[in-house]
This record gives C-alpha cells, sequence and structure tokens, in this order.
C-alpha cells in the first residue's frame, strides 16, 4: 500500500522508535517567540544545557510588538521585558533573531514562508499552534509547548504519538468572493472544533489546487480550530514557484534546488494511500461564512439566521447559551442587520499580500464608514513595503484605515490593539474565543473581503450581493 | 517534575465545553518570562468580576468546591492556543487532575483533550482523565448531590474511585503506557532524550543535508 504525504514524512524523521510506542522525531526547523520562550531558555540555564543545533532555530518578536510608528517604544514594562529577555536569550545561545526594526520582522508564520525557512519535506515546529500554517507547502508543521520547545532546543528532536490522517476534499470551483477563508470556516462549522483532534489534515481536490500559497496558508492555519495536530497539502508547481520566483534567502539554490525539488516532486501522497478518515465539501456551494459564537465552529452562512439553543447542532443548550449571551445576540437575528465598530484585517491568517490585495480591491474609491474604527496589519515588514510599492497603502488611507505595522496585532489583545468590552468586530483572525481580541470583546471571524466590506457599510454584509456607490 | 501515582481531593465541576487556553490563562498574564504565579489568574475573566473580586456566578468559585483539586469538566477541554501556562496555572491554582469525556459524533470519537494541552499536562505531572460521556454525566450529578465530594485517582490502577457516602463509585480509565510511567516516574524527558545521543548523531549523518539552511 501506499503512502500519504504525512507519512512519507514522518517516516523520513523518526530518528528511533521508542519502547511505549512514540517516535523520537527530528526537527528541521524550529521557530521561536517572545511569548512562549523565555521559560524554556530559563530552563536550559537552569539545567546547564547547550543548544543542539542553534543554526535551525529562528526568531523574532510579534505577539507584544505595537504597531504603530513609534512601535521601537514599547511602553508597556511587562511586554517590553519579554522582547528584551528574546533578544538577551538569542544572543546568549547564539540564534538568528529578526528582531523589531529588522527589514524581516513579522509573525513568525508569515515570515517562515517569506524567507524559505518553510520548505516541503521539512518537520517545522514553533512554541504556537498556528505552526500549521506552514503545512501549506507540504511540510509537517505543528505547535509545541514550552517543554517541548525546551526540548528541541536540547536535543533537536521531539517525542510524538504517530497521530491519524484525515483526508480533506474540496471539490468544484469557488463561486465569486468566496475565498480559503470561508472554505476552512465551512470545514470547522462540520467537523466541530475537536473534530480533528489526533489527526493530520490533508487538503485536497480542485478548489485547493487552484489556491495560491497565500490562500493555502490560510487554509492550513486554522487547522488547529479544528482540533488537528496539523495541516499539509502537497506541494505543486504553484508551491515550487512561490519559493524560487522571489528571493527567498534560506531556501535551497543551484545544484541544490535541482535535488530538493526531484525530492519535493516525490512526496505526494501516493494513489493507493489510505486515510484514517475523509471529508468531503463542496466548494462550489460555499456561502460566505461568519462566526455566530465563541468558538470558529460556530459559524454559519452569511444569510442564515443566528441560530438558538435547539437549532445549532454539536453544542449543547448551555454552550449555546453563555455564547449567545457573551456576544450580546438573540436567536433568529440576520447578522447583516448588526453594527460593527472595529474591523480588522491582519493575523497569521489573513495578513500575507493576497488578502491585503483582496481587501484593497473592496475598499478601492470608497469610505469606512464613519463609526469604524478599520485597522490595516500586514504580516511582516516584507508585506508592508510589497503593499506599498503596489499602492494598497494608499486604498486603504483613502477608506479611512489605520496603515500598520507588522505583528499580531489585533488577533490576540496582548499588545496597545484590543476591543473594548461590548466592542464587536468583524476579523480575519482565526480565533473568536471569549475575550481573545480584548475582555468582553464580541469577535466575529470572516474573509478579508467580508471584513472590507462590513467596514465600508458599518455592518454585516452578503458580499455577494453587496453593492455600494 | 512532580511525580503522580495516587491523589485523593475535593472534586469541583466547570460545566461547559470547548474550554479554550485564552478562557484558562488569559493573554494578559502571557507576559510573565517566568514559569510561576500563574495559580491566581486561572480562569481570571470568568472567576473575577470587574472590580477585581471572586464573581459569585462562577461556578467553580462555590464555597463547596473550596480547596478542590479534581477538575471534572466538558468535552475538548484545553483547546485553541498552545500555550503551556495554561497547564501552569491549572497546576499552580492546586489542580491534579482533571477529568473530560470523549464524545462520539457520527460514530467517530472526538478527544476529551486538546492535543497539545493534553501533551503539556504531562509534563507537568497534571493527570488528564478521558471517560465515556455518561460516566461523566454520572460524575456531574455526584458531585450536584454530595457537597464536599472528594475522589481517588489511582494511576497504576487506573482507577478513580469517588467517596460518595456508602456508594464508591469507581471508573476505569485508559492511559497510554508511556506516558503512564513518565507521570509515575516523574520523569524529565529531555535527560530521557539526551541519553539517545547517539542515534541522532548517527541520523544526523545521513538526514538529507540540504534541507538544511546555509550556514
Ligand atoms: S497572529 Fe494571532 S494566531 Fe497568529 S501567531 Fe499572532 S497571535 Fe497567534
Amino acid at each position: 500500500m501506499g503512502k500519504t504525504l504525512f507519512e512519507k514524512i514522518w517516516d523520513a524523521h523518526v530518528v528511533r522508535q521508542l519502547p511505549d510506542g512514540t517516535a523520537l522525531l527530528y526537527i528541521d526547523r524550529h521557530l521561536v517567540h517572545e511569548v512562549t520562550s523565555p521559560q524554556a531558555f530559563e530552563g536550559m540555564r537552569l539545567a546547564g544545557r547547550t543548544l543542539r543545533r542553534p543554526e535551525l532555530a529562528f526568531a523574532t518578536m510579534d505577539h507584544n510588538v505595537p504597531t504603530t510608528e513609534d512601535r521601537l517604544n514599547i511602553e508597556d514594562p511587562i511586554s517590553r521585558a519579554q522582547v528584551d529577555a528574546l533578544q538577551a536569550n538569542c544572543d546568549a545561545f547564539g540564534i538568528k533573531l529578526f528582531g523589531l526594526g529588522d527589514a524581516r520582522q513579522g509573525i513568525v508564520h508569515v515570515i517562515g514562508p517569506e524567507l524559505g525557512l518553510t520548505l516541503p519535506g521539512l518537520t517545522i515546529v514553533c512554541g504556537d499552534s498556528h505552526t500549521s500554517t506552514h503545512g501549506a507547502f507540504g511540510a509537517l508543521a505543528f505547535g509545541i509547548g514550552t517543554s517541548e520547545v525546551e526540548h528541541v532546543l536540547a536535543t533537536q528532536t521531539l517525542i510524538q504519538e504517530k497521530p491519524g490522517t484525515y483526508h480533506i476534499e474540496f471539490t468544484g470551483r469557488l463561486a465569486p468572493h468566496i475565498s480559503a477563508k470561508d472554505m476552512v470556516l465551512k470545514m470547522i462549522g462540520l467537523m466541530g472544533t475537536a473534530g480533528g483532534a489526533g489527526h493530520v489534515l490533508e487538503y485536497g481536490g480542485d478548489a485547493v489546487r487552484r489556491l495560491s500559497m497565500e490562500n493555502r496558508m490560510t487554509i492550513c492555519n486554522m487547522s488547529i480550530e479544528a482540533g488537528a495536530r496539523a495541516g499539509m497539502i502537497a506541494p505543486d508547481e504553484t508551491t515550487f514557484d512561490y519559493i524560487t520566483q522571489q528571493k527567498r534567502p534560506y531556501a535551497p539554490r543551484g545544484k541544490d534546488l535541482e535535488r530538493a525539488l526531484a525530492y519535493w516532486r516525490t512526496l505526494p501522497s501516493d494513489d493507493d494511500a489510505a486515510f484514517d478518515r475523509t471529508l468531503t465539501v463542496d466548494a462550489a456551494r460555499i456561502a460566505p461564512q461568519v462566526t455566530w459564537g465563541t468558538n470558529p465552529g460556530m459559524v454559519m452562512d452569511i444569510d442564515q439566521p443566528v441560530p438558538g439553543p435547539d437549532t445549532a447542532d454539536g453544542y449543547s443548550r448551555s454552550d449555546v447559551e453563555n455564547a449567545l449571551a457573551y456576544m450580546g445576540l438573540t436567536p433568529g437575528t440576520r447578522l447583516t442587520d448588526v453594527a460593527v465598530d472595529v474591523v480588522f484585517i491582519g493575523s497569521c491568517t489573513n495578513s500575507r499580500i493576497e488578502d491585503l490585495r483582496q481587501a484593497a480591491a473592496i475598499l478601492e474609491g470608497r469610505k469606512k464608514a464613519n463609526h469604524v474604527q478599520l485597522l490595516v496589519v500586514p504580516g511582516s515588514h516584507a508585506v508592508r513595503e510589497q503593499a506599498e510599492a503596489e499602492g494598497l497603502d494608499r486604498i486603504f488611507k483613502a477608506a479611512g484605515a489605520e496603515w500598520r505595522y507588522a505583528g499580531c496585532s489585533m488577533c490576540l489583545g496582548m499588545n496597545p490593539d484590543q476591543l473594548r468590552p461590548r466592542q464587536r468586530s468583524a476579523s480575519t483572525s482565526n480565533r473568536n474565543f471569549e475575550g481573545r481580541q480584548g475582555k468582553g470583546g464580541r469577535t466575529h471571524l470572516v474573509s478579508p473581503e467580508m471584513a472590507a466590506a462590513a467596514a465600508v457599510a458599518g455592518k454585516f454584509v452578503d458580499i455577494r450581493t453587496w453593492s455600494s456607490t | 517534575m512532580t511525580p503522580f501515582t495516587q491523589h485523593t481531593g475535593i472534586v469541583a465541576t466547570l460545566d461547559r465545553a470547548n474550554v479554550d487556553t485564552d478562557a484558562i490563562i488569559p493573554k494578559q498574564f502571557l507576559k510573565s518570562i517566568k514559569r510561576i504565579g500563574y495559580g491566581p489568574n486561572a480562569f481570571f475573566d470568568w472567576r473575577y468580576g470587574p472590580d477585581g473580586t471572586p464573581d459569585a456566578g462562577f461556578e467553580l468559585n462555590q464555597p463547596r468546591f473550596e480547596g478542590r483539586s479534581i477538575l471534572v469538566t466538558r468535552n475538548n477541554f484545553g483547546c485553541g492556543s498552545s500555550r503551556e501556562h495554561a497547564v501552569w496555572a491549572l497546576a499552580q491554582d492546586g489542580y491534579r487532575v482533571v477529568i473530560a469525556p470523549w464524545k462520539e459524533i457520527n460514530g467517530e470519537r472526538l478527544q476529551g483533550f486538546a492535543d497539545i494541552f493534553r501533551s503539556n499536562a504531562v509534563k507537568n505531572g497534571l493527570l488528564t482523565i478521558e471517560l465515556a460521556e455518561a460516566d461523566v454525566d454520572a460524575i456531574f450529578d455526584l458531585v450536584k448531590h454530595h457537597p464536599g465530594l472528594t475522589a481517588t485517582a489511582d494511576l497504576p490502577s487506573q482507577t478513580v474511585t469517588f467517596h460518595a457516602d456508602a456508594q464508591q463509585p469507581v471508573f476505569a480509565f485508559r492511559i497510554d503506557p508511556g506516558i503512564k510511567d513518565k507521570l509515575q516516574r516523574g520523569l524529565d524527558d529531555i535527560a530521557q532524550t539526551l541519553a539517545y545521543a547517539a542515534d541522532i548523531d548517527r541520523f544526523e549523518t545521513t538526514h538529507d543535508l540540504w534541507l538544511h539552511p546555509p550556514a
């Protein structure tokens, strides 16, 4: 029997099968950020351990950093201490850091692919659950906890249980204005937030093959919101073009690239490979998605009414009641009648150049509604520069948006960009948990186009039928 | 790491599914560079009112749960972010055991705990026990009717026993043998892996080097 993409990569990285059935897995790339690493470095110091392969670790600062012009001056002393600690730890342990002010700084999951650190066939980890993003290249990429960060620093390996495999097939062609974000939100709605637990998802089908790398990253990014260990897409010409057609400083070149390409072409799942589970989604029938509750599985088509305790599939009465109370919604409400206060376009889900282009196409020649705060936050400094080269920043500013510097920004409210209690956002980020964007804030997850249109209309709209002058 | 063999303590319930790690420890407490001090901030947004005093409406704040160390909750506990701070917060707030149900939907089994949370828990001596949904329903019921209910989680025999007057219901649980061993011995994974250094050295000599970045 053939092997899946996941199995090929897994098998190529098993250092040793351990007696208890787990495997010692070799890690090719370790991405590090300021929030989940300080305790790992402290552990290394206390135990007197050294880094096994410092050249395979790469660090940046993203969660804590302000995104305004004066971002280099972090006012919050605790945030500052964390950023300083990363700087000091990278210096002490010899790790390459793309720090604040560096042209390569950005959200860790945006800069990995940009720099060519993310490549097909690799094992990639980071102390961050959205590491699943990198699976869009046909890598095995997953998030780890701080103890595991320390384990990788010390040994360049991890002890892992082998997850199951789960094939998600998106058939057919997306309707106009429907994006990768809608595909993945739809899928999470079908699977639930625990549906993928213990599994690695592999996305396939025509609708996936047609997507750009940016959009593939959007899908893989949110695999964790379905509970999955990782998400992957087999590498193809789209992948290879992304890696080779622009300057990616850490990607192989010349003879190395030829060898790499030959290997990468062997990675896609074999025709006779079997998956533990499968799900087929008709992409042609996907409508714009918007979340109504407090986890990404509480999602619906924009033209549907908000469900109630008796109509929300897969959730208990009290779960739905809690969610609706927190969100300030009543069953039967149309979200197209609900006003938004803040629109956030950014995060490792939707802050790449294509996301910004899609949002700009909606905002061009239009203005945001007066009562809306519109934040556009590129995922990396490189994205920011490219957007400016294309003139997107001018469109955003003319529409009344705040055009920011790279960082996680309002995705998690750990830096100055936060929702205030009861403020309602249309957000292109990935989590609508209670308090995620700021204590008491109410988050609705949507695609970049839906977010941009909501900013103009001042409320949610159905992007398929919306027209404004 | 503190080894885990047996623990007896007061049982508390949290009747919510999909409790995410943002809820267990909100992001403002992630700015610390230390590994300690998270306990009082576990479930912060639910636990305290706007004035900073405990919110009497929050389930875990009930006086009957005073001194609890065993948490019984619903499906998919610990989903969301990879932050180990969530486990540190629970452990430092006095929890030694968390019990959650697996759930069956359309013939597929959904885990009681999110993957990364479960793996972080093992590394901090926090025992996660997965039981069938009907068992967890029964436990919720027991707690409701027996204020101050205690239970004993016994790792060697893989059982958890509830001390409810005359009845002593016992639930058996499954656990991965490797995880069981690690918890019982309080083993440090890194020390264990470093014993395989020769295997890692050997692996690196054949692992395709072009996959590595330029020096
Ligand atoms: S953008 Fe949001 S989800 Fe992504 S790494 Fe930053 S905080 Fe995490």
